[in-house]
């Protein structure tokens, strides 16, 4: 497949703020909020940028928190803020449906990223096909990549290539992953599919390792990436986008993407629509120590002052359970319990 | 009571819920289980069934036709393409069909809910499993208090979720949310469903959240969830509350573990076996329903 690009390009970076953000804003986001950080990140370069609830469409919910805007009116807001840039929207099939697809599509979102834990990748087979259809850019999301080995990723990877996905990311949704460990999987992927297909990384900062494991990431062939501008995500938030850029100005790796351009959004547009500084405290850095998906995060942090047990603990439990992304409803379980022993 | 006629009944598909779904009707007093159709002589599924003395065949659903005694009442565990195609054939034989596939051409039942208003129908549908584990409970509180929105997240062990519901995932959010609303009695309704790969696998998980008024009164609403967990136990007996209801602002949530009864699938898979014993009541009640017609 060719890379879609007029400028060349040897990385294509895809910012998730307006997506994985929505975690750390209780899926709070407003439309101006959504035009001013695409107009912004459109202007300095960046080529896709991902907009929807955190949990990705058809989010809105008890279990991962309700937006406070639709997310049809946000990624309607993005597409018509973006000159240049691409609109991508996340779909978890067995929570947003194909019906939550079409309507993206009908909106203007161009590139549809599909994701279902690492194993399980054949539920979204259907998903696939039908945003090929629609005439969308699919790409394939394995999270929780860390839990599973290079082998047995390739193998999901290969399934979603067959099924229609144009690119396959390992989603390091707990940040857990550690350089090698990145190195490893991406390799696998390359592999596998990178005849048919590209392979993308998608980090987080919970190990503190978000700009290094991309880099990693990259080296082992990855063309595209992910970033969340001033890290803006979920768990201690994710790569964040103009650190990336830097680095990879630093290494002659070519993104299109303006490395001033970037640090001014940052820190004049991403940074003051955020509730606090994305930061590595005690409960992410657990997350990535004990493999807990990110946006369990916010969660574990309500739950645990609702109840009055320790978060930690929450988290803790979460990884020795070995719960995936979409489990948020057990945290509520898992304090009644720590609050009942 | 030992003396009453017991209506013949089949069971059609003989793959994991089938066969599951044979055990469980095999110690139906209500019931006699004599066929079992399957569409591979040689599978697993009908020897068994030869072994417990079922009468199997591999030629589909008109070779129960052709029998001098024919069945009354027929379980359909196959694919929605493949009851689509039987149905009129029950219909026109006058063959009460169980349907636990996606078809959905008959009312949506679930046993402690509204099976008794649909025990005359001659085909009705199993919804899914998450809608069997979670509209008891939606109804339960919409029978206290008015429920405007409910919503369910149905966790299941990944090595239980069969190659259908992984190839149509959207069909199982869909129509559990469409049931939850209009057999749970919310206004409106969201499913989520969760595959969980964790090894040994997890057992089933269940939570339901409605939204109801501030003003409720949360005894009567947590009574009614009790009475009704203790309904659905009866024939589901792993079917347990984890903790007690939380009321929050608004919302009350309900959480839920559904274990196997072990019959041929494992005990994790309650997910599986909440469909065939609710199916299994539902054939209960409609042989009573037929015995009681005839007297």
């Amino acid at each position: 497949m060719t890379v879609r690009e007029t400028l060349p390009i040897d990385v294509r970076i895809t910012d998730s703020s307006l997506r994985d953000g929505s975690h750390a804003k209780s899926h709070q986001f407003t439309v101006d909020e959504v035009s001013t950080v695409v107009e912004s990140l459109d202007a300095v370069g960046v080529p896709v940028i991902e907009v929807s609830h955190g949990d990705g469409l058809g989010g809105s919910s008890f279990t991962y928190g309700f937006s406070g805007t639709n997310e049809r009116e946000l990624i309607a807001a993005a597409v018509s803020a973006a000159r240049k840039a691409k609109i991508a929207c996340l779909l978890l099939p067995g929570v947003g449906t194909m019906d939550d697809m079409r309507a993206a599509a009908d909106l203007g979102a161009s590139v549809m990223r599909v994701a279902t834990h690492c194993t399980e990748a054949d539920i979204a087979s259907q998903h696939f096909s039908v945003a090929r259809e629609l005439g969308l850019e699919t790409v394939g999301f394995l999270m929780m990549s860390h839990s599973i080995g290079g082998e047995e990723l390739a193998k999901q990877a290969r399934i979603m290539v067959d099924a229609g996905a144009e690119c396959v990311y390992v989603t390091d949704s707990a940040g857990a992953l550690i350089l090698d460990g990145v190195t490893e999987r991406i390799s696998a992927l390359v592999a596998e599919v990178g005849a048919q297909a590209q392979v993308g990384f998608h980090g987080h900062q919970n190990l503190s390792l978000g700009v290094a494991n991309t880099v990693f990431a990259i080296r082992a062939g990855a063309k595209q990436v992910d970033g969340c501008t001033r890290a803006f995500g979920a768990g201690a938030g994710n790569t964040p986008t103009e650190a990336l850029v830097a680095v990879l100005d630093r290494l002659g790796i070519r993104t299109g993407v303006d490395v001033f351009g970037i640090m001014d959004a940052a820190e004049e547009v991403v940074r003051p629509i955020m509730e606090g500084e994305s930061a590595l405290d005690r409960l992410s850095l657990m997350m990535g120590y004990a493999g807990v998906y990110s946006s369990f995060l916010r969660h574990a942090y309500r739950a645990a002052e609702r109840y009055g047990v320790s978060g930690a603990e929450i988290l803790r439990l979460c990884g020795e359970r070995k719960l995936v992304g979409g489990q948020e409803d057990q945290i509520i379980d898992i304090a009644l319990e720590l609050q009942g022993s | 009571m030992g003396e009453a006629r017991r209506p013949i009944a089949a069971v059609v598909g003989s793959g994991n819920i089938g066969t599951d779904l044979v055990f469980k009707l095999l110690r139906s007093k209500e019931l006699e289980l004599r066929y079992l159709i399957g569409i591979d002589e040689t599978s697993d599924g009908l020897a068994r069934g030869r072994g417990l003395g079922l009468e199997v065949s591999a030629e589909g659903a008109e070779w129960l036709l052709t029998r001098a005694e024919m069945p009354e009442i027929v379980f359909e565990a196959t694919s929605a393409y493949v009851h689509e195609r039987n149905a009129p054939l029950y219909a026109e034989a006058g063959i009460h069909a169980v349907d636990l596939t996606p078809a959905a051409l008959g009312p949506y039942v679930v046993p402690p809910v509204n099976l008794d208003a649909h025990l005359a129908m001659m085909n009705v549908n199993m919804v899914t499993c998450g809608g069997q584990a979670t509209i008891p409970i939606v109804a339960a509180v919409s029978r206290v208090t008015p429920v405007d929105y409910a919503e369910i997240v149905a966790t299941v062990a990944s090595r239980s979720a069969g190659p259908g519901t992984r190839a149509n995932i959207d069909e199982f959010t869909r129509t559990t949310a469409a049931a939850v609303a209009k057999v749970g009695g919310a206004r409106t309704s969201k499913a989520i469903i969760v595959l969980n790969p964790a090894d040994p696998p997890l057992i089933m998980r269940d939570t339901v959240f409605c939204a109801i008024g501030r003003e409720i009164d949360e005894d009567a609403v947590t009574a009614s969830i009790e009475a009704m967990v203790a309904s659905v136990a009866e024939y589901v007996p792993g079917y347990r509350l984890l903790n007690a209801p939380q009321f929050d602002e608004g919302r009350v949530a309900v959480f839920l573990e559904v274990e196997g009864n072990g019959d041929y699938l494992p005990r994790y898979a309650g997910n599986l076996d909440i469909m065939t014993s609710a199916a299994a009541r539902v054939g209960d009640q409609i042989a009573r329903h037929l015995v009681g017609a005839a007297r």
